[in-house]
């Protein structure tokens, strides 16, 4: 499996998780763990972002995965760009996945106030990751501005509906330069597999495993769809035939 | 619509179908509305309960609601804290580790006032990442100043929708004017306010007529303040000594009260479902379990409560006294993680 690339760091793992709505700290350690991920995503309005002795933080092993604080809550670039700020001046890291989300039902992400800000971040330093709709003239956008991926959502956050806006993200795919994230709505490891055979180069899930009966179990099987979609991609699939060959090709005449 | 349709249909509100969910009908099917209940909130919220402690800085108060310990007629002790002693409470609860605090008063203007209000809220942002209020109703420009000095968040219950009734136990002071009441939401939405919370005080009135209307009322706010999230709270009348049966004719039994949150958060599944400690420690732990997504611990309900070793006039009996960390323990020990923090001061300047 090759590997990915963000902001120059490499990747092993093409899974990305989430730290919300896990039954314990501990449960969510272990599910990391058994994700076998590189890169954990903290809301920073969930924890005290100076304090180490934080219980989620301190439930995160800072050496084994990335820490990629999110902006989960800012309802507008100015909020997003305090959060991110503060957040940096308390600690080393300048990664941040932006995300402003002023609906609190479907928590959508506003295009126009995400480019603002990520443009902002982007000229003070950040590794930026924008959480946005699957909108690909938006992504290019965002490529433009320097950010280092972009992260369209398949289907509204939380809602495990799968890809439902996969016509737009193979357009995004398919004319990105910089790395796709699919991230939010993907309910079951197989449509991770899917995002991961369409050519996504990662997957971000927090939800459906979190939630489900066994997380630490989920979490596993989300690693092997994950990885399972993306040696499809790379060995190439054969394509999709809805139609017999006819065994007596119509240009069998041509001798010339 | 049928209650198999109101139960398994995808989550979201219409009148039909929450008329259905409180019809007498219903009330048989209880079990699978739980189960829907509960599947549709640890989707949305997670296997997480929010925690807040309310702060009360004055009992003072120039209405005369006759439900309500704190009314002006009532000869108890009064008490009102300065800055410093509010802070001193804040204080007590930020070290068993809240921090979201909920500001509550009598209807006190003279002495809680905004400036009062945002001076303490600048206070409170040291410790604290959400501040709440539950006071009297203010214009569009005092919630904007109290917005600006860091209160993000407002509780403000109609107590009825129905009109005459509220006249009926309303008969003076600010608070008879229903109109001005029932606006007070939008008016805070308007100011930018983060959450807004509804309720109505369970006994005043017919109950499935008030969740309609509250329903109404919180499907209004939802699309006009669209940037703010609604939550349902379910303060409600108990039978007690002192309290006159006659005039409280609608108390309503646990099985009612069930059923009206579980109706609500089938209509309403990313509504904030909160849970005071009014309720007995049985059904705050059951319902944690099923749909409430935010709970107080460990409450006093008098000015000073907190710091103080003699108790002064509660505005209510409190039914859970299990302190904040045994409420925490409970939580865990049914395999649900209790959220201290789920917002940050950066949010408001």
């Amino acid at each position: 499996m090759k590997k990915l690339i963000i902001a120059g760091k490499e990747f092993t793992s093409r899974l990305f998780i989430g730290t919300g709505k896990y039954s314990s700290n501990k449960i969510m350690a272990q599910s990391i763990e058994a994700s076998a991920t590189e890169m954990v995503t903290v809301a920073l309005r969930r924890v005290d972002i100076q304090n180490p002795q934080d219980n989620m933080l301190a439930a995160i092993d800072r050496k084994k995965y990335l820490l990629l604080p999110n902006t989960s809550g800012a309802r507008n670039a100015d909020e997003a760009l305090r959060l991110a700020r503060l957040a940096r001046a308390a600690t080393d890291i300048n990664w941040l996945k932006l995300e402003v989300t002023p609906d609190p039902y479907y928590l959508l992400p506003d295009p126009i106030e995400t480019l603002k800000a990520a443009e902002i971040l982007v000229k003070e330093g950040f590794v930026v990751l924008p959480y946005i709709n699957a909108d690909p003239v938006l992504a290019k956008k965002l490529q433009d501005i320097g950010t280092a991926t972009v992260m369209p959502l398949a289907a509204p956050i939380g809602s495990n509906q799968g890809l439902k806006t996969k016509a737009a993200i193979e357009i995004i795919i398919a004319q990105a330069t910089i790395p796709v994230v699919v991230d939010a709505g993907l309910g079951m490891p197989s449509h991770a597999a899917e995002a991961m055979e369409m050519g996504a180069d990662a997957v971000l899930i927090n939800t459906a495993i979190a939630t489900a009966n066994d997380p630490i179990k989920m979490a596993e099987a989300f690693k092997k769809a994950v990885q399972a979609g993306r040696e499809a991609f790379e060995a190439g699939s054969a394509s999709v035939k809805n139609h017999a060959d006819a065994s007596s090709p119509l240009t069998g005449f041509l001798r010339d | 619509m049928n209650i198999q349709q109101a139960i398994y249909n995808d989550a979201g509100y219409s009148p039909d179908r929450l008329n259905a969910l409180i019809s007498p009908e219903a009330q048989n099917h209880l079990e699978p509305m739980a189960k829907r209940a509960r599947q549709i909130t640890r989707q949305r919220f997670g296997n997480t309960i929010q925690l807040y402690a309310p702060l009360y800085v004055s009992n003072f108060c120039v209405n005369n609601c006759p439900y309500c310990a704190f009314n002006c007629k009532s000869k108890l002790p009064r008490t009102r804290l300065t800055i410093e002693d509010a802070c001193k409470e804040a204080d007590i609860l930020a070290a068993e580790g809240f921090r979201h605090i909920l500001i509550v008063s009598g209807e006190d203007k003279n002495f809680i006032t905004v400036p009062y209000l945002a001076e303490l809220s600048k206070k409170l942002r040291e410790n604290f990442s959400s501040i709440s209020i539950e006071i009297y109703p203010a214009s569009t420009e005092d919630y904007q100043k109290l917005f600006a000095a860091g209160i993000d968040s407002i509780a403000l219950y109609q107590e009825t929708y129905d009109r005459a009734d509220f006249a009926r136990f309303h008969t003076s002071g600010p608070k008879s004017d229903y109109d001005w009441r029932l606006d007070t939401l939008s008016r805070a939405g308007q100011a930018g306010f983060r959450s807004l919370g509804l309720g109505f005080l369970i006994g005043l009135s017919d109950w499935q007529a008030q969740t309609l209307a509250m329903a109404e009322h919180a499907d209004i706010l939802m699309k006009k303040y669209w940037q703010a999230r609604v939550s349902f709270s379910f303060p409600r009348m108990r039978p007690a000594e002192n309290v006159d049966e006659k005039l409280f004719r609608y108390m309503i039994t646990d099985t009612q009260l069930v059923q009206m949150m579980l109706a609500l958060r089938l209509c309403f599944p990313d509504a904030e479902i909160v849970m005071s400690t009014r309720e007995s420690q049985t059904f705050r732990d059951n319902m944690a379990k099923i749909c409430v997504t935010r709970m107080s611990a460990g409450s006093k309900t008098n000015p000073g409560g907190y710091a103080e070793k003699e108790q002064s006039l509660q505005q209510f009996e409190v039914a859970d006294d299990r302190t904040p960390a045994q409420v925490a323990a409970m939580l865990n020990s049914i395999g649900l993680e209790p959220v201290w923090k789920d917002w940050d001061k950066a949010f408001n300047k």
